[in-house]
C-alpha cells in the first residue's frame, strides 16, 4: 500500500467485522504494540485519547503510512517508531490502540 | 491595541529540532530580550534584526508540529500568529527541516489556509543527500522558500533580502487540499459561529479558523477565549453521523503532502533514518551500555553542581565579604554602612552565589538538548519516572536538586506542560541540597557520639546515608501525592521525537546560559535582595545603644568607634562578635524566635533554635552562623569544636537540653521545611504568581513540624 493510496474507514470495518472463514485470506488488523520488530507494516486506524492521536497524525503517522516498531526501551517500556523517516517514541498502552495491517 | 510600532513585527515558527533558534540567533545577533506570553508561563524571546534599512523585531515562536490546540501553551502560536493579542507580524518566517520536509510542511499547509504572510526557511540542507527542489516547492505553495543552514550562517543574506521583499510585498501562498465535502459543510457551519474579528472578513482565512477549530475545540480543551457558540458548534459538527473530523482533516492534508511534496523530495526510502543516529543509539540506548552512559552523564552533571562549582562560589563570597570589609573600613561606622554591608552588599552576595551552578546546570542542559540526548534520556527512563508519577524529563531538575533547588527549579523548563513544570517545582525543594549539609554536619558532630553499629559502620556517617535516603523518599512520596490532589491533570501520554543526533553550537548553548542568568538576576535576584534586606532589619534591630554598652566592655566600645577603621585585624573580631551576638539576641528577630517558642516547643526546640530557624531562612547553612552568634561564637562553622560544645553543654532541669532526639527531629525538620527564600523567590519567578510558592512554604513547613512533632514526641514517650 503506498501512502498516497489510504484505507479508507469503510474498509478497515469491512476488514474488522467480516466474519473469519469468508475472508480468511485478508489480512487481518492488528494493534502496534504486537508488531514484531523491524518489520515495516502499514497503519489502518489510530486511536487512542483526542488530543494524542491528533498529534501522531499530524507526525505524519496517519492512516495508510508505514511504520515500523524499531526497538522497545531497555525497560520494556516506551516503543520507538519509524515512520516517514522519523523516529518517535510512545508507550505500549497507546500503542494498543494503533491498528496495523500487514503490507500488501 | 497600541498605535502601530514603526517597526516591522517578525515571528520565527517552526517544528521542534528544525534549527530555529539558532537562526534566531544568527539574525538578531547578540541580544535577545526574553519576556513572558500575556497569560501563559511560556517566555518570549524577541530580538532585533535591520531589514531592507528597517528595524523589525523578531519573535522567536516555541517550537510547534502544528497550530491545533488543547491547552493555552499551545494556543499561543494560532495567537501570535493571528494577533490575537498583541499586533499580528508582518511577517511569518517558517523554519522548516529539508530532512523531515512532509511532516514540515504540515504546520505551513496549515498556517497557508490562515492566510498569513510567509516565507519558508529550509534549513539544514547538508544533512539530505539529495536536496529537495525549493524552487518547485516554492511554486507548488505560491510562497518564496529560502534554502539556508543556520550553523553555518549559509543563505542569510538571502533569507534577509527575501524577509525584506515579504515584508514591502507579502505572499500569502495557496494551496488547495482536497477535503471531504462533508468536513468542508462542517467548516462552513462554524464559520459562522467564529467570534466578532477572529476571520477579520478574510473568507479564506475564516475557513482556516473553522478548520482549525474543528480540530482543537471540544468538551475538554482547556483553550482561552473561545466562546460558548464556537464550543457548542464544534462539539455539534464532531458529533453529526459519529464522524472522525481529525482523521478527516489530518489525512486530507498528508494526501496532498504526499501527492506533491514527496515526489520532489529525491531522499531516502521511507522507514530509513539518519545511519550516524542509528549508530550511536545502537551504544545509547542499548539495554546496558545505554544505562552505563546515562548514569555516567547524570554523575557528571551532578559532580559538577555540587564539587566543580565550589572554587567559583568560594571566589565570590571572599570577594563579596573583601568588598564588605573594605566598605566598612572606609564608611562612617553606622546603621547606614551597616545596611550597605550586610544588607544590599549581603544580599548581592545571595544572589550572585547562585550563578556558577546555574551557568554550569544550562551548560549541561543546552549541550543534552542540542544534541538530541535529552529525548532520549526521557526514553529510557520513562517507565521508572511514570511510576513515580514525574514527567521523564523530571530527572535532571530533580538530580540537580541534589546539589541546589535554585538552578534545579529553573531546569524543569525543559518540560512543555505547566502541570508537569509546577509538579516537579514543589517536590525538588525536598532533595537535599547541598545547603542543608552543614547543618546536618553540626547536629550530627554536636549531638551523636561517634560510635558505631556492630562495631564497624559510623553511626554518623549512617546518619547522613538515612538523611538523603529519607529526602527522596519524601519527594517521591510528594509527588504522588500533589500529582493526584493539588496539581492534578489530565494524563497525557507520551509523545516524543528522538531527532538525529547533532553536534550543538556554541552560541546556542552560551546564549541561552546568559539568557538563564540575566532573567535570574534580574527578576529572582531582585526579590532575594529584598528579603536579605528584611532579614538583615529582622536580626539587627532594635539597636539601642543600651544594648551595645552592656554588651561591651567600655574599652571594647572605645576599640570600636575611635581607632581607625584601617586594619582588618583579628583584635577587632572578639569585639564585634560579642557586639553582634548581643545584637542578635536583643533583636526583633530573637523575640520572634521567643515567640515562635511554644510552637516549636513540642518538636524539641528552644528559643535559641527558633532564631537559628530565622536565620536560615536566607540560606540554609546561615543556621550555623546564627547558633554561633546566639553562642557568641565568631565566624563558626559546621566543624567548630567549640559551638559543639556550647550546644552540648546547654542544659535544661539539670539534663542535656539537646538530646540525639532534638538533634533528628531537628535535621528532619531541616529536610522537610522551606528553609529558603531563595527556593521561593524563584519559584515565584518561574510561576509568575505568589500562589505557588505560598503553597510551597506552607505544605513543606507543616510537613516539617508535623515530621518533627511525631518522631519528638514519641521518641521522648518511648525514652530516648
Amino acid at each position: 500500500m503506498s501512502p498516497t493510496n489510504p484505507i479508507s474507514r469503510d474498509s478497515l470495518r469491512r476488514c474488522v467485522s467480516a466474519p473469519t472463514g469468508t475472508t480468511s485470506e485478508a489480512p487481518q488488523p492488528f494493534a502496534l504494540a504486537d508488531a514484531p520488530l523491524g518489520q515495516a507494516f502499514v497503519v489502518v486506524e489510530v486511536g487512542g485519547e483526542r488530543g494524542f492521536r491528533r498529534r501522531l497524525m499530524e507526525l505524519g503517522l496517519v492512516p495508510g503510512t508505514e511504520v515500523t516498531v524499531k526497538k522497545v526501551a531497555p525497560l520494556g517500556d516506551p516503543l520507538e517508531l519509524v515512520t516517514r523517516g522519523c523516529s518517535l517514541s510512545i508507550r505500549t498502552s497507546e500503542a494498543r490502540a494503533v491498528r496495523i495491517i500487514a503490507r500488501v | 491595541m497600541a498605535s502601530h510600532p514603526t517597526y516591522a513585527r517578525i515571528a520565527l515558527l517552526g517544528n521542534p529540532n528544525t534549527g530555529k533558534t539558532t537562526l534566531f540567533n544568527q539574525l538578531t545577533g547578540a541580544r535577545a530580550r526574553v519576556g513572558n506570553y500575556p497569560g501563559v508561563t511560556v517566555e518570549r524571546r524577541s530580538g532585533r534584526m535591520t531589514v531592507g534599512g528597517r528595524e523589525a523585531e523578531v519573535v522567536d515562536l516555541p517550537g510547534t508540529y502544528s497550530l491545533t490546540a488543547r491547552s493555552p501553551e499551545e494556543q499561543l502560536a494560532i495567537e501570535h500568529v493571528l494577533g490575537m493579542h498583541e499586533a499580528p507580524p508582518d511577517l511569518v518566517v517558517v523554519v522548516v527541516d529539508a530532512g523531515q520536509l512532509v511532516r514540515n510542511f504540515y504546520l505551513v499547509i496549515q498556517l497557508i489556509e490562515l492566510e498569513v504572510p510567509l516565507i519558508v526557511a529550509l534549513n539544514m540542507l547538508d544533512e539530505v543527500a539529495d536536496a529537495p527542489d525549493h524552487q518547485a516547492i516554492g511554486r507548488l505553495l505560491g510562497v518564496p522558500v529560502v534554502p539556508i543552514r543556520a550553523k553555518t550562517n549559509r543563505g542569510l543574506a538571502a533569507l534577509t533580502e527575501a524577509i525584506a521583499v515579504g515584508l514591502a510585498k507579502p505572499s500569502f501562498g495557496s494551496v488547495k487540499v482536497d477535503y471531504p465535502e462533508a468536513l468542508e459543510a462542517d467548516a462552513a457551519a462554524v464559520v459562522q459561529a467564529l467570534p466578532e474579528g477572529w476571520g477579520q472578513g478574510k473568507p479564506k482565512r475564516e475557513l482556516g479558523l473553522a478548520l482549525w477549530a474543528l480540530g482543537s475545540v471540544d468538551e475538554h480543551d482547556e483553550l482561552r477565549g473561545i466562546t460558548p457558540e464556537l464550543r457548542a458548534a464544534c462539539i455539534e459538527r464532531q458529533a453529526v453521523s459519529g464522524r472522525d473530523v481529525d482523521t478527516e482533516s489530518i489525512t486530507a492534508r498528508y494526501r496532498f503532502l504526499d501527492a506533491h511534496v514527496t515526489p520532489l523530495v529525491r531522499a531516502r526510502a521511507p522507514g530509513t533514518v539518519p545511519t550516524t543516529t542509528e549508530r550511536i543509539d545502537r551504544v545509547l540506548l542499548h539495554p546496558i551500555w545505554g544505562f552505563a552512559v546515562f548514569i555516567a552523564i547524570m554523575l557528571t552533571v551532578f559532580q559538577s553542581l555540587f564539587s566543580w562549582a565550589s572554587p567559583a562560589i568560594t571566589r565570590i563570597e571572599s570577594a563579596v565579604s573583601w568588598l564588605g570589609t573594605n566598605l566598612t573600613q572606609h564608611l562612617p561606622a553606622g546603621v547606614l554602612t551597616d545596611l550597605l554591608v550586610e544588607g544590599v552588599l549581603g544580599g548581592v552576595g545571595n544572589v550572585i552565589v547562585f550563578l556558577p551552578q546555574i551557568l554550569l546546570l544550562f551548560l549541561f542542559i543546552g549541550v543534552l538538548e542540542d544534541s538530541g540526548y535529552m529525548a532520549r534520556a526521557a526514553y529510557l527512563m520513562d517507565r521508572i519516572m511514570r511510576a513515580l508519577g514525574l514527567h521523564g524529563r523530571a530527572f535532571v531538575p530533580m538530580l540537580s536538586g541534589c546539589a541546589c533547588a535554585i538552578p534545579a527549579i529553573m531546569a524543569t523548563r525543559t518540560m512543555e506542560r505547566h502541570r508537569d513544570r509546577l509538579l516537579t517545582m514543589l517536590v525538588i525543594p525536598l532533595m537535599t541540597c547541598s545547603a542543608r549539609l552543614p547543618v546536618y554536619t553540626l547536629v550530627i558532630g554536636a549531638l551523636f557520639p561517634p560510635s558505631r553499629v556492630f562495631g564497624i559502620v559510623p553511626v554518623q556517617g549512617l546518619l547522613m546515608v538515612f538523611m538523603y535516603l529519607f529526602s527522596t523518599l519524601m519527594a517521591l512520596l510528594a509527588a504522588g501525592v500533589l500529582g493526584r490532589t493539588v496539581v492534578r491533570g489530565r494524563r497525557i501520554p507520551l509523545l516524543i521525537e528522538l531527532p538525529p543526533y547533532r553536534m550543538p553550537t556554541w552560541q546556542s548553548v552560551v546564549r541561552q546560559m546568559s539568557e538563564r542568568a540575566t532573567s535570574f538576576l534580574k527578576e529572582a535576584g531582585t526579590m532575594i535582595l529584598a528579603c536579605t534586606i528584611v532579614l538583615w532589619g529582622l536580626l539587627s534591630f532594635p539597636r539601642h545603644d543600651a544594648v551595645t554598652l552592656r554588651a561591651a566592655p567600655p574599652e571594647m566600645l572605645a576599640t570600636e568607634d575611635k581607632r581607625p577603621r584601617t586594619e582588618a585585624s583579628e583584635t577587632s573580631v572578639a569585639p564585634t562578635v560579642n557586639v553582634r551576638s548581643e545584637r542578635l539576641t536583643h533583636s526583633y528577630g530573637a523575640k520572634l524566635g521567643r515567640a515562635i517558642e511554644p510552637a516549636i516547643k513540642p518538636l524539641g526546640f528552644d528559643w535559641k533554635i527558633g532564631v537559628g530557624l530565622i536565620g536560615a531562612f536566607a540560606a540554609r547553612e546561615v543556621f550555623v552562623s546564627t547558633m554561633g552568634l546566639v553562642y557568641g561564637i565568631g565566624d563558626a562553622d559546621q566543624s567548630s569544636e567549640p559551638l559543639r560544645e556550647k550546644m552540648r553543654a546547654e542544659s535544661k532541669d539539670g539534663k542535656p537540653a539537646y538530646s540525639p532526639l532534638t538533634g533528628l527531629s531537628l535535621m528532619l525538620f531541616f529536610a522537610l521545611a522551606c528553609q529558603c527564600m531563595s527556593t521561593l523567590a524563584v519559584v515565584k519567578r518561574e510561576t509568575r504568581s505568589y500562589r505557588w510558592p505560598a503553597f510551597l512554604f506552607v505544605y513543606m513547613t507543616s510537613l516539617a513540624w508535623v515530621t518533627s512533632f511525631l518522631v519528638f514526641q514519641l521518641g521522648t514517650k518511648l525514652g530516648f
